[in-house]
């Protein structure tokens, strides 16, 4: 776990939530799911925020918001690029995709397994789609499963076929192995054993040390009580009819 | 269907790009087409980013393959325009070219695989013929060279070479589907046009030619345009989807934003229809 992440000292938040409010617009049933409301704060540098709530509060709406899986009904995230600061609420899709493969990360407990790409394939991407060659990115993504507990035989088998637990050390392989500028966690140990949640947190640990930005919302927050920075409690807000 | 429209999901309008620093590779503005009384596009804009894959989703009649049919210059709309980022055509609208014109740019730059590889190929001639016609188009002539390109760019598509010489006749629908292919990427094409490529085959077989392209976009970064009603293909395959509906387009975003969080009345039909 040796990959150097450099960031530019900057004093100004890495990402700035202002007013930001998700609702889903449920055509069929002629109704709108609140998700939430109004949410401002502020992100810097090595910062991690921990998202509390019951279940249906909002926490992973709010971080597939971030990522614009989900699309924002108002308000603003003022994401700080080294090109100067862009609206991650309003930016061009193309614009998002670019970001995604260069500093904003998201980690899921669901891996979106592809048919037929072996687990040292699938961690490999993302060092290939940033130009490392094919050879030495394998080299590095066999060092990621292995610190996260995969076994040697699984790293050339379809990951399609793994256990949840197994999938899920691929996925986050996948999502750390390229340094990232904020990690959007959500729920990143849910189905993980002891030693891969303690290699997890010391990832992180080694992230928040050189600057990365994370959000998360964790099933046991007790594993990386120590990283806790600022906590942002969500409340659910009721279904009204139209 | 009309009873919410897209303005009360998001009151947000979306930014134009600041940090995608490349020029669009195909950029098409306001095209509308009417076949009889019955309009098939109106008014459709359709941008594609170098190594994007853009996929376009709807049902039969959506206009989606009229849309990829005007891409490969086979027909003209009655209104709008078309360029591709080519060196010293960037902007000439490739609508105003005559039909020669046309011809030569679709041969050099404009790969296509069709649903039915009775529209790409000469099922009676080999399959290292096929991929060999489109080089000579291109003016190759030397035979040990046109050999060599046909074979490398089979190879690329996964096509085992052994059977270069077989006719498409007398290949499973998988394999022509490859064969098809590497004659599109033959000539390193700007865009390659995808026309329900896997529609029709074993599911076994549509996994290993989805595989294939994504092998091909992965290490080439080819900017492709698919065309599909199967969502699970879209999913797998493309990067940013415009959803058709009666020649409009009613919805685009990143996959997986359509995926998860649609915003159009018909798009939440089709989603939902597929899950």
């Amino acid at each position: 776990m040796n990959i150097e992440v450099s960031i530019p000292k900057t004093p100004a938040p890495v990402l700035r939530v202002e007013g930001l409010t998700k609702q889903f617009e449920m055509h069929h049933l002629k109704r709108t799911l609140f998700a939430f409301d109004n949410i401002d704060f502020e992100l810097h540098e090595g910062e991690f925020i921990l998202l509390r709530g019951e279940n249906g509060a909002g926490k992973s709406t709010l971080l597939r918001t971030l990522y614009r899986s989900y699309l924002p009904r108002a308000g603003h995230a003022y994401y700080h690029t080294r090109e100067g600061v862009i609206d991650l609420a309003s930016a061009a899709d193309v614009d998002i995709a670019v970001l995604r493969r260069r500093e904003i990360g998201f980690v899921t407990q669901f891996l979106n397994a592809r048919p037929r790409v072996a687990a040292e394939e699938v961690v490999a991407e993302p060092l290939r789609l940033a130009g490392t060659p094919h050879a030495e990115a394998l080299v590095e993504a066999r060092r990621w499963l292995s610190a996260f507990g995969v076994k040697k035989q699984l790293w050339a088998a379809y990951p399609s076929t793994f256990s949840g637990g197994e999938q899920q050390k691929v996925n986050l392989a996948r999502a750390l192995i390229l340094p990232q500028r904020l990690l959007l966690l959500d729920e990143p140990t849910a189905s993980l054993d002891r030693d891969s949640r303690k290699a997890l947190v010391e990832r992180l640990t080694q992230l928040k040390a050189s600057g990365v930005a994370m959000i998360g919302v964790f099933h046991h927050p007790e594993d990386v009580a120590g990283l806790i920075d600022q906590e942002i409690a969500l409340k659910a807000i009721k279904i009204e009819d139209q | 269907m009309t009873a919410l429209n897209l303005a009360a999901a998001t009151q947000i309008t979306r930014q134009p790009p600041h940090l995608m620093l490349a020029e669009p590779m195909l950029t098409m503005c306001g095209i509308s087409k009417n076949f009889g009384g019955v309009k098939a596009l109106s008014d459709v804009d359709a941008t594609v980013y170098p190594g994007e894959v853009l996929g376009i989703v709807g049902e039969s009649g959506s206009g989606k393959s009229t849309l990829l049919r005007m891409m490969n210059l086979e027909d003209t709309p009655e209104a709008g325009s078309y360029h591709l980022a080519l060196p010293g055509r960037e902007n000439s609208n490739l609508f105003s070219l005559d039909r020669f014109e046309r011809r030569s740019l679709r041969a050099e730059h404009i790969g296509i695989v069709y649903q039915n590889p009775h529209l790409g190929l000469l099922m009676g001639h080999t399959s290292s013929g096929n991929v060999a016609e489109r080089l000579l188009i291109a003016g190759k002539r030397n035979f040990a060279e046109l050999r060599e390109r046909a074979r490398q760019s089979l190879d690329a598509s996964e096509f085992p070479v052994e059977r270069m010489d077989a006719t498409p006749r007398e290949l499973s629908g998988g394999m022509q589907q490859r064969v098809q292919l590497a004659k599109a990427i033959a000539l390193e094409p700007a865009v390659l046009l995808l026309d329900e490529p896997t529609t029709g085959l074993d599911v076994s077989v549509q996994a290993l030619v989805l595989d294939t392209l994504k092998r091909l976009q992965r290490d080439h970064a080819i900017t492709m345009v698919l065309v599909s009603h199967d969502l699970g293909v879209i999913r797998t395959m493309a990067d940013r989807v415009m959803v058709m509906r009666r020649g409009n387009v009613v919805e685009q975003g990143l996959a997986d934003q359509i995926f998860q969080d649609p915003q159009h009345a018909y798009t939440q039909q089709l989603v939902h229809a597929k899950l």
